[in-house]
């Protein structure tokens, strides 16, 4: 007996590629202006005082009319938090690599760094405050404090779950402790430490803006706590809409580098 | 002295002075060139047996001599493969072949100005276990049976004498199995290389090793010993035969035993 396979006519009419709309891609822009929409709506539905909850348009208007100072402001925010970040990342990684290195190190540092972690980091703004003075130096040390953690736990948990049969093998042949950490540890520990990046930029937005907000003349948090107090609603809130577009923005740049950098790890998606 | 492997009344206790004894009075020899197969109940002590042998594991009481050495560090004339390839994904399934040459300390300093003649020789081994052509892939672009017959190359790339296998056919399917019992085989008898093989499958047992060890159940120890007469080399149908079934009934009646006695 034989099999015969027809082949599915392709339909005659097929739009050219160019002219379809992939929604899957459409869809973060769509559902953003949906949320706009809704908001505005709601806004005019209830008539909201804008000292209360402004509309979007008025937000936007907002932006337009203080672009100035929002935009020196942004960059300050922006700048105390990838400097703080970029020490987290420096300070995270070595860490990370050193508790990981033995379980000495990592059962002797473990509570503490859980200690400082659960420790709020609003507290410690006003010793950072007595320290350095109010600025900038607080907001990124604040940054750096509170994005610092997940970098060193990612790290650290990358290189602890090696498997013990890699080890053996490795070991057998007169492996020392640093070709095993160099060989499998610490690329095995990447797609943790690239992942952890996403969660430390975010992190260090709360961080930064947190000590602006307590202890600063300058940025974003400074700019909403001082626009807050002359009742100019609209202000804070084009503050915190600048606030999510660079953290979006510094987001997206994290999960760009996790994909480069650690391809391997996503082998469903290059499989295919 | 021509045993590869001697090892004498050793006894091997994990955590401890009153932690688990893994083995106790444990003695096996294993002569340069062999084949050796080591069965038993599950839980006796056969992965122990394999640290002792590889110097993962340094014994309480009795020896361990491997290639005329008392073992007391990890001996790096071993090559190991376990059940689980552990390829590491980010190297391409070559890249993940010379990884013993860049730990061995006779190979790491000569790997770089040498690299083609090691390249050629991993492509080599890749051909024999008809992996040829697959050198680019990375590993979780192979099947499970592929990923193991890399895991093997990588065993024997920096030319051990004695290649140490903890049941490496036992996630695969049954025809994939039978498929690399025979790449083994084959390589045994081209490179001369000498193979301890642990394994649950007492017909894998009897298919490849010219000897066969029985353990008993934990603490282990062997409880017998048999020479498998069937001339090499070897053919799938021999499995099929009388004698081959006696012997395997045989190894099953004497594990069971093993079990009970536990």
């Amino acid at each position: 007996m034989t099999i015969v396979t027809e082949r599915p006519g392709t339909p005659a009419v097929s739009k050219p590629r160019a002219l379809r709309i992939s929604w899957v891609r459409a869809a973060p822009w769509l559902y953003t202006i949906g949320l706009f929409l809704i908001w505005e709506l709601l806004v005019i539905a209830l008539q909201m005082p804008q000292t209360i909850l402004p509309a979007p348009s008025r937000i936007f208007q907002a932006i337009v009319q203080y672009w100035s100072p929002i935009w020196k402001n942004s960059l300050q925010t922006l700048f105390t938090t990838t400097l703080g970040f970029g020490l987290a990342v420096v300070g995270g990684l070595a860490i990370g690599l050193f508790i990981g290195w033995s379980k000495t190190i990592y059962a002797g540092l473990y509570p503490l760094m859980i200690g400082f972690n659960a420790i709020p980091k609003v507290a410690v703004v006003p010793i950072l405050v007595i320290w350095f003075g109010i600025g900038t130096i607080p907001a990124v040390i604040t940054a750096f404090l509170i994005s610092f953690f997940p970098i060193v736990v990612n790290v650290a948990t990358g290189l602890a779950t090696i498997e013990p049969e890699t080890e053996d093998v490795l070991r057998a042949l007169g492996a020392r402790k640093i070709d095993i950490m160099l060989k499998v540890g610490v690329p095995r520990s990447m797609p943790y430490f690239f992942g952890s990046l996403k969660i430390a930029i975010t992190l260090a937005f709360v961080g930064s803006v947190l000590s602006e907000t307590v202890a600063a003349n300058y940025g974003l948090g400074n700019m909403m706590s001082s626009a807050q107090s002359q009742f100019n609603v609209p202000l804070v809130f084009a503050g915190l809409l600048m606030l999510a577009v660079e953290g979006i923005a510094m987001y997206a740049l994290m999960a760009w580098i996790e994909r480069r950098m650690t391809g391997w790890a996503h082998r469903s998606t290059m499989a295919h | 002295m021509t045993h590869l492997v001697f090892i004498d009344d050793v006894d091997m206790r994990y955590g401890g002075a009153d932690g688990t004894l893994a083995v106790s009075g444990l003695t096996m020899r294993v002569e340069k060139g062999d084949f050796a197969a080591v069965v038993g109940p599950s839980g006796c002590g056969k992965s122990t047996l394999m640290k002792l042998v590889t110097g993962l594991h340094i014994p309480q009481a009795g020896t361990v001599i491997v290639a005329g050495q008392h073992v007391t560090k990890p001996v790096s004339i071993v090559g190991m493969a376990f059940q689980n390839p552990t390829m590491l994904p980010w190297r391409t399934t070559l890249e993940n072949i010379l990884l013993p040459l860049e730990i061995v300390e006779k190979h790491r300093h000569r790997l770089r100005a040498h690299r083609k003649d090691y390249v050629a020789q991993a492509e080599n081994l890749l051909e024999l276990v008809g992996l040829k052509g697959f050198g680019a892939k990375y590993p979780w672009q192979l099947s499970g049976g592929m990923q193991q017959r890399a895991n093997l190359c990588r065993a024997l790339i920096h030319q051990p004498d004695l290649l140490m296998l903890d049941e490496p056919f036992g996630a695969l399917d049954a025809f994939t199995r039978e498929e690399l019992w025979c790449v083994i085989r084959d390589l045994h008898a081209a490179q001369g290389v000498t193979i301890i093989l642990v394994t649950h499958d007492l017909r894998e047992a009897s298919f490849l090793a010219d000897k066969i060890f029985v353990m008993s159940a934990r603490p282990g120890r062997i409880v017998r010993e048999h020479r498998v007469p069937f001339a090499r080399p070897r053919d799938l149908d021999l499995m099929y035969e009388k004698e081959f079934n006696d012997l395997v009934h045989q190894l099953h009646g004497e594990i069971a035993t093993a079990r009970m006695a536990a």
